[in-house]
Parts: C-alpha cells; structure tokens; sequence
C-alpha cells in the first residue's frame, strides 16, 4: 500500500517536472477503479467513461494543489465522485426541464441489474431475481446525488465518513445523516423485496 | 443495554460504532436486534451486488487516447522566467512579486561571514536590517491574503439562508477566488513554519483544506450542501480567527514600518 503510494507520488512528481506521459501510468492504474465508482454513480457505461476522463483531466489540471503526503488515490476518488456529482446533477436539472417519462419506466434490456439478475451470482453474493433487480434500480434512484455518493462510498467502496466529508464538501454530521437518510430508503424499499428473496 | 435503533446499527454494520463488542452481545441475546440488523445487512449485500461491467482490454488505452491530447504540457517551476511571467504572477497580484522577491534576497543574499563582519563593518550594517525588511514585506503580504481569506469565508456566512431544497447555488465566483488564494496560502504557511511564526501557520493550516474544498467543489452546490458548508465556517470559528490574525499582522507591519526608519537612522 505503502509502495503504491510511494509510485503514485513519483508519478505526480514526474508529471509536475513536465513530463506529461508519466500521468499515463497513473491513468491506467487508476482508470477501472474510478470506472467502476462512476458507474456505481450513474447506472450508465457511458456517463461513467466521460466522468471517468472529466475527472482525470480535472486531476492533472489541479495536480499542483495535491499534497503529497496525501494518497493520491483517494484525491482522485474525490475528484470523480464530484464530476459524477455534477453530471448527474445536471442530469436531473435536465429532466425536470423537460419532463420526460423517469428513467425506471424505460425497459432496456440492456439495463445492467435485470442482466445481472439472470446471470449466474457469485458464491458470496445475494442472487437477484428480476424483481429484486429492478427493486435496487429504483431504491437507487429515490436517492438524491448526495444521499447516493455517501452511500456508496460509505457501504460500498469503505471509505470513513471524514474521507467522505471532506470529498463532499459536508461537516461529519451531515454526512452521517446523508448515510443514514440513504439506508432508511433504501430499506423502505428493499426490505420486504429481499426478506421474499430469501 | 436498550435496544438498538437503525443508526447504531447501521454504525456497525459500516464498522463506525464505538462499542462494537456491547452492540455484538446484544445481537447475540436479543432476537429483534438480530433480525432487525439481518434485514439491514440484506438490504446493503443487495445494493452492493449492483452489478459493473468490466471495461474491455483496451479501456485504458482509449481513455489515454481521448485524454493524451487535452493534457497541456506543464511548465517546470523552476523556470525563472515563468516565475516572473505576468500571467502566473497575475491572480495571486502584485504582491507575490514582493513575497518572493523578499523571500528569494532573503535565501539567497549574501550573508555577512564572520570575517566578512571584520574587514567591511558599513556592508555589515547596510544588510543587517534586511530580516526585518522582508518581515515586513511578508507580513503586509499576508495582510492581504488573509483580507481576501476573509471576504470569501464572509460572503458564503452571510450569503442568504432559506434556498429551496432543491435549488442549486452556483459558487463558481467563490470557486475562483479560492483556487487564486490555495497557492499563496501553501507558500505563507511554509514560510510561517520554516520562520517558526507558529500563530501564522496555524491559521492558514486551517484555511487551506478548506480553501482546497471549496475549489474542488462542483460548480453548483444543492442548498442542503451549501449549508452544510456555512455551518461547517461558522463550527470552525474559522472567520473569527483569519479576522484576529489579520488584525494582529496588520498590528505587527505596523510596528515593523515605525521602527525601521530608526533603525536605518
């Protein structure tokens, strides 16, 4: 961990020396990670692929203020949950403008929960039936942007409510309550769901 | 122990909870706890398994591709002329020339040796009040900082209160004037370490995270997020402390301007 650390920070130096290909190494060492965060936050591959490289071009526009006792990381994580943050804020604003039929109604097949609810689940993992599956779609989507990033990078990807503070511009307590508003409504929605599922 | 309500319990279950080991016997002995925080723990494994698709092989070098020719080669800070150059001095203004000017004659001025000291007293006392110059020249510097520190902190407190919930605040303008003060900051604060000028250091050690966030925060912040942000300065008694440090700097340049006339007499 240490030693990641260690390279990312070389890397850093080396792109603040002027050799912009050594962010290269840390685009691909981070790119999947932060993919995968974008996705979380979206629901959607391509959203999650423009937030991934807004986020990494925000990044190296503002690599000169990153500390570099600091892990860069989860800097960069904080930087993509914001760009998500703003794409989906944005999103939103553009939804209520126009009044477009919501995004639940919309079946695509393609949807990445209906797919996986007929995939094969791993051993550890709850298997999702179609219902469940479009459960979690909707749950997710009752949550508002900030409600979602706290959740997710609480519950899902382990970071302390500090971290999540600090990359969310909130004081620890709002972001508790930010983390519990999310899991109180994803429990209204869920909890009958997978108590059936059981 | 009382039963557990949903916050512990969700506390636990994300390993937040201070008395994990009474909250774990609990759930051992009570039975609605424990299926209470099994239906929780349901909930979260089902959220967790939103399933990601896994980005194909070449997915880092597409994403190079794209983001390659957007990168604007850096220039190396050490590159005097671009230390010097109008458009990187410009936002921090005027005064960072001073700074570093002050900073640099500092570092790298000759100083008086000691045998230097013996064969040329005059030289010796035409440089000995330079510390104080470039004190001063710091402290005036950093007067300055702070009063912009200051307007920024004053006008996220004292903007109105009350948005709709849902309304969005548009804090580019802050956003700005933030990113323009981080970098001045980091360099009055290593000084003030380097120099020992502890309640200097302090201060702009606390300004600068915030500072930091509020430049990498979205655009347009919700209005639960902005508030969250006024409480969080107002917690912080940030305003309070950049407002007596400015005074005391502004105290301290004053003192320096009344006694370097007699001490060049």
């Amino acid at each position: 961990m240490t030693r990641m650390a260690d390279t990312d920070a070389a890397q850093v130096a080396l792109v603040l020396g002027g050799d912009p290909d050594a962010f290269r190494v840390l685009v691909e060492r981070h790119g999947r990670r932060l993919f995968r965060l974008a996705y979380r936050m979206t629901g959607n591959e391509h959203d999650a692929e423009e937030i991934v490289q807004d986020a990494f071009l925000r990044a190296y526009r503002r690599l000169d203020r990153f500390e570099a006792r600091s892990n860069f990381g989860t800097w960069l994580y904080r930087i993509c949950a914001n760009c998500a943050l703003d794409l989906m804020r944005r999103q939103r604003a553009d939804q209520t403008r126009r009044e477009p039929a919501p995004r639940d109604d919309d079946p695509d097949a393609s949807d990445p929960l209906e797919a996986a609810a007929s995939a094969d689940p791993g051993p550890e993992r709850l298997v999702l039936s179609a219902e469940l599956g479009a459960g979690v779609r909707a749950a997710m989507n009752s949550l508002s942007a900030t409600e979602r990033a706290a959740f997710l990078l609480r519950h899902v990807e382990g970071f302390s409510i500090e971290e999540i503070a600090r990359s969310l511009g909130l004081n620890t307590g709002a972001t508790k309550n930010s983390v519990f508003r999310a899991v109180q409504k994803l429990r209204r929605h869920l909890d009958p769901l997978v108590s059936a599922a059981r | 122990m009382n039963h557990l309500d949903e916050q512990r319990l969700i506390e636990y279950a994300g390993g937040d909870a201070g008395n994990a080991v009474a909250i774990e016997r609990h759930l051992r002995e009570c039975d609605g706890c424990r299926e209470n925080y099994e239906a929780l723990r349901r909930v979260l494994e089902a959220a967790r398994a939103l399933p990601v698709p896994e980005p194909d092989a070449g997915y880092e070098a597409r994403l190079w591709h794209r983001l390659g020719p957007q990168l604007e080669p850096r220039k190396v800070y050490l590159d005097w002329r671009e230390w010097f150059s109008m458009r990187r001095l410009a936002p921090a203004g005027a005064v960072a020339v001073l700074v570093l000017a002050a900073f640099l004659a500092g570092r790298f001025w000759p100083r008086p040796t000691g045998s230097g000291q013996s064969a040329g007293g005059g030289q010796t006392e035409s440089l000995s009040h330079l510390p104080q110059v470039r004190e001063r020249i710091l402290l005036v510097a950093v007067g300055d900082h702070l009063d912009r520190a200051q307007s920024i902190l004053l006008e996220i407190s004292n903007a109105e209160p009350g948005a709709a919930p849902g309304k969005e605040v548009d804090i580019s303008r802050e956003q700005q004037r933030a990113e323009d003060l981080l970098a001045a900051n980091r360099l009055y604060r290593q000084t003030a370490q380097r120099t020992g000028d502890a309640p200097v250091a302090d201060v702009l050690g606390e300004l600068e995270p915030l500072l930091l966030e509020i430049a990498n925060s979205p655009t347009k912040v919700s209005a639960a997020d902005f508030e969250g942000l006024r409480r969080r300065i107002e917690a912080s008694g940030l305003l309070l402390k950049v407002r007596i440090l400015d005074s005391t700097v502004h105290e301290r340049e004053k003192a320096h301007a009344a006694a370097q006339p007699q001490h060049s007499s």
